[in-house]
Order: structure tokens, then C-alpha cells, then sequence
């Protein structure tokens, strides 16, 4: 059982680096608040004991945001870095969306039960989540992969670019 | 002497369990872990920058350090002391913040990938049932902080630096992480006593020795060391990402960088020789032993091939490792169906 207090630690620290992600008007700034953000839902995943699924998140999310980080490097190293987040000019239009959906979000909440399980925390998630994946899942789970092969094989011949036939 | 340790560990908690109220004698436990940890880290690289120096200078038919106390032992000691005397530089133009968090973070994984490693029977900070996986979480946030001081530095050495970092982690981690689960699969487990123990007939090296040559080359690679030094390649670089950096700050790169070393040693020692399990002598010096012959092995490679090209570097990974690593787990899926 894990102490409110360093949940709300823990909590107040993860908004503010997801806040401070979108303000920031320099982008590199932002990919490292996103990187404290990841590392936040991760110490979440583990209050909720799912040890798998935050290092999941370490491994994916967070080990993959430098990729990130080195695209923003590539896309904004000319001209003046303290302006390459830009914001646009649709103030009242972004709030009215931001409105809408935070009042569509505020209801589900609100309207969720949030029935606590009695059920004790699985020992180990890894065995169970493999035999899911791999059995009962097993098709999802192989068109996903054919999914990500073939966004793989696009992005090369993308970057490679085709032949000219002549 | 098999059970120092272990009852130094249990005297200590004793003491704490005695004299603190409530749940504080967890909390004094788990920091002393850390601070053992903390002390393990920072006297092996102390050990470890002489005797890299040594190593180079007898590959060299060089005498190395020999000057500062008896056979040159104290010259670690000596360089420290100059380092934190130095001048503290943050260049003008640099991202001050991110320059200076660079310094911190990128010690962090370092010190935390030794909370599942065995450092001897009974001897594990937190015995987690995801180990191994956590051992990859962990050291694939390495990238950030290298990238971080490159870019942060505002200095184009740096940044060429900071992303060669970042194209020779990335895709070294992938064989890296393959080579661990042949590993995995054999075990059966990503426990890390559950894999010692299921070493106690056979070390996995026998069983798997085409993995461990795999972990090897890509553990150099993660480590930036040569021949795999591209991101910190002096006659090309300067010092690749730690270019501006002085002082203290320059020093706790040096020290992620051994220390990591150590890391990566003592997963292999953990992984496939067998963990801290041996005759005669206690556990935990046979771990200490160990991973010194993996050190040595990673320093004899160093010094004794050149480095070697970008699109070499890119090209060995990518259509030679990577798909070794790929057979080398569907063998050893057919090996574990067949027998």
C-alpha cells in the first residue's frame, strides 16, 4: 500500500511536467518534460503494482523519446530556438475545443463507479500477459506486428526513395 | 567469510528495527543499499580509470603511471583532486539548465541498474521478478542524458557527439536485448536468482556461446568504448557530447562511463558465467573476480583494435548482428522443443 502523500507527490510533479511539455516554447524543453511525464506514469503503474507494465513504459516511452529529441535537433537547429514551439492564433477556437472536451472527460469521471477489486495483485504479470498475447490474443496481436513490418518497409523505401526507370 | 555480508546486513537491520519506530527501519534499510551501492560504484572506478591506464600502457609496451605512491596507484587519487579543483565552465551560449541536469541524470541509471545485480548468495538489493527486463528499462534511458549534454552545449562537436550517442545506443540495445532472452528462454525466468540458479550444472556460456558474443560486441557499443568510441572519437570530436565540460561535472561522465562498465560486466558475469557461484572461495569474491575478467576483456579490445567506420558500425549492427541474434533465439526455441 502505497502513502497518499507520495501519490500526491508523485501526482502534482506529473501534471506540471505535462503542463510545462505544452508551454514551453522551446521544443527540446518540451521532449524532456514529456520524458519526466513518461517516468511519472511509470511510478503510477508501480503504486498500482503492475512492475511489467512500468517498465514497459520506461523501455518504450521514455528510452525512445532521445529518437524524439534528435528529430526536434534536426528539424530547429536554424534560426531561433527560443521560438521553435510555436503557437498559433486561434485562441478562443483551441479554448472552446479544450472546454468541450475537458466537460466530456469531467462527466465520464464523474459518472464512472470506480468499483475497488478485493482480488489480491497477481503474483508475476509477465507469464499471464505472455500466454494472453501468444493464445487467447494470438491474431490481434500478429496483425499488429504485420502492421508495424510494414510501416517499417514503407518509412526505408520512403528514406531510400525509388529508382528512376529509365 | 561466505556470509559477511549477509550478516553484516542483518546485524545492521537489527540495530535499525531496535532504535527507529515504525516503518523508518525499511526506508534506513533501502538507503543503506543505496549507499553500499554508491561506495561498490565509486571504488571500482577509482580501481578501474589506473587500471585501464595500466592495461593501455603495457598493450603499449609503456610503463603507465608510475610516479604518484607505490607503482603509481595513488595517480587516481591525484587526477580526482585536480578535477574538483578545477574551474566550473558553463559556456555563454550553452542551455544552462539542460547542460547542467546532463551532469546529474546521467548518473542515475547508472546506480540504479545494480539493484537486481547479485553480488552474492543471498547478496541482491531487490530480487524483482523482471529482473533482466528491468536491466534494459533502465540502461535504455542512458541515451538522454549523452544526447542532453551534446545538444545543451551548444557546440557542434558536442552535438555530432550526442547523436552518434544516439544512433549507436539505439541499435546496439536491439541485438543486446535479443541476446538476453536466449538466455531468458533457457531459464525460463527473468528472475535474476532463478538464472544463477538455473546455472549451478551449466554456465550459460556453454550453452549459449554465440549469444555471449553478441552481449559482448553490442555491450562495448552501449558502453561508447572502442572500437565502438565513434561518439567520443578525439581526433575527430574533441571529447564527443563532454566537449565543455570541466570540473566536477566532467568527472561524473567519467564515472557513468566506468561505471557502467561494471554494469554491464556484472550482468554478463550474473547472465552467462555462471553468477557469483564458484569453489573454495566466497561468493562474492568469485563475483568480484568475475566480472574483473570481463572488464579486462572489454579494455583488451579496446586497445587493441582501431576504431571502427560510421557506416560500418551502422552496417555490422543492422544486417550482421541483428539477424544473428534473431537465429540465434529461433534455435534455441527448436533446441528447447527438441530436448
Amino acid at each position: 500500500m502505497v502513502s497518499p502523500v507520495v501519490f500526491w507527490v508523485v501526482a502534482v510533479l506529473l501534471v506540471a511536467a505535462a503542463l510545462a511539455m505544452v508551454l514551453a516554447r522551446n521544443i527540446v524543453h518540451s521532449a524532456l518534460f514529456l520524458i519526466v511525464s513518461f517516468i511519472g506514469y511509470a511510478v503510477l503503474y508501480l503504486f498500482l503494482e503492475a512492475d511489467f507494465l512500468a517498465a514497459v513504459q520506461v523501455l518504450v516511452y521514455a528510452g525512445a523519446v532521445s529518437i524524439l529529441l534528435v528529430f526536434a535537433v534536426m528539424l530547429t537547429r536554424r534560426g531561433n530556438m527560443q521560438e521553435s514551439n510555436l503557437f498559433n492564433n486561434y485562441k478562443v477556437t483551441g479554448a472552446l475545443i479544450a472546454a468541450v472536451l475537458f466537460l466530456l472527460i469531467g462527466n465520464m469521471v464523474l459518472n464512472t463507479s470506480w468499483a475497488i477489486s478485493s482480488i489480491a495483485a497477481p503474483e508475476s504479470t509477465v507469464g499471464p500477459l505472455a500466454e494472453l498475447l501468444l493464445g487467447k490474443f494470438v491474431v490481434p496481436f500478429e496483425v499488429a506486428a504485420i502492421l508495424l513490418l510494414v510501416a517499417m518497409v514503407g518509412a526505408i523505401i520512403v528514406a531510400r526513395g525509388v529508382k528512376d526507370s529509365k | 567469510m561466505e556470509n559477511l555480508f549477509v550478516n553484516l546486513e542483518a546485524s545492521l537491520n537489527r540495530f535499525l528495527t531496535a532504535t527507529l519506530p515504525g516503518s523508518l527501519p525499511n526506508l534506513a534499510m533501502a538507503l543503506a543499499s543505496v549507499v553500499v551501492i554508491l561506495l561498490f560504484v565509486l571504488t571500482n572506478v577509482v580501481w578501474l580509470v589506473y587500471m585501464e591506464r595500466k592495461v593501455a600502457a603495457y598493450m603499449q609496451d609503456r610503463l603507465g603511471p608510475n610516479r604518484v605512491g607505490p607503482r603509481g596507484l595513488l595517480q587516481t587519487v591525484a587526477d580526482v583532486l585536480k578535477l574538483l579543483g578545477k574551474e566550473d565552465i558553463v559556456p555563454v551560449a550553452a542551455d544552462k539548465w539542460v547542460f547542467k541536469i546532463a551532469a546529474v541524470t546521467v548518473l542515475i541509471p547508472t546506480i540504479m541498474l545494480f539493484a537486481v545485480i547479485p553480488f552474492g548468495n543471498n547478496l541482491i538489493s531487490i530480487d524483482l521478478n523482471i529482473g533482466v527486463f528491468y536491466f534494459v528499462a533502465i540502461s535504455s534511458t542512458a541515451t538522454i542524458s549523452f544526447l542532453m549534454a551534446g545538444w545543451a552545449s551548444n557546440n557542434k562537436y558536442s552535438l555530432l557527439g550526442g547523436m552518434r550517442v544516439v544512433a549507436q545506443m539505439i541499435a546496439y540495445e536491439i541485438p543486446l536485448v535479443f541476446s538476453l532472452l536466449g538466455v531468458v528462454m533457457l531459464a525460463g525466468s527473468l528472475k535474476m536468482s532463478d538464472i544463477v540458479a538455473a546455472q549451478k550444472d551449466v554456465w550459460f556460456i556453454v550453452l549459449q556461446p554465440v549469444a555471449f558474443l553478441i552481449y559482448f560486441i553490442a555491450g562495448t557499443a552501449e558502453l561508447n568504448r572502442g572500437p565502438f568510441d565513434l561518439p567520443e572519437a578525439e581526433q575527430e570530436l574533441i571529447a564527443g557530447p563532454f566537449t565543455e565540460y570541466s570540473g566536477f561535472r566532467y568527472a561524473m561522465f567519467f564515472l557513468a562511463e566506468y561505471g557502467n562498465m561494471v554494469a554491464i560486466s556484472a550482468l554478463a558475469v550474473t547472465l552467462f558465467l555462471g553468477g557469483p557461484s564458484g569453489p573454495w572461495l566466497p561468493s562474492w569474491m568469485w563475483f568480484v573476480i568475475k566480472v574483473y575478467v570481463m572488464i579486462f576483456l572489454f579494455m583488451w579490445l579496446k586497445w587493441t583494435l582501431p576504431r571502427i567506420r560510421l557506416d560500418h558500425m551502422m552496417q555490422f549492427n543492422w544486417k550482421f548482428l541483428l539477424p544473428l541474434s534473431l537465429a540465434n533465439i529461433l534455435l534455441t526455441g527448436i533446441a528447447i522443443k527438441l530436448f
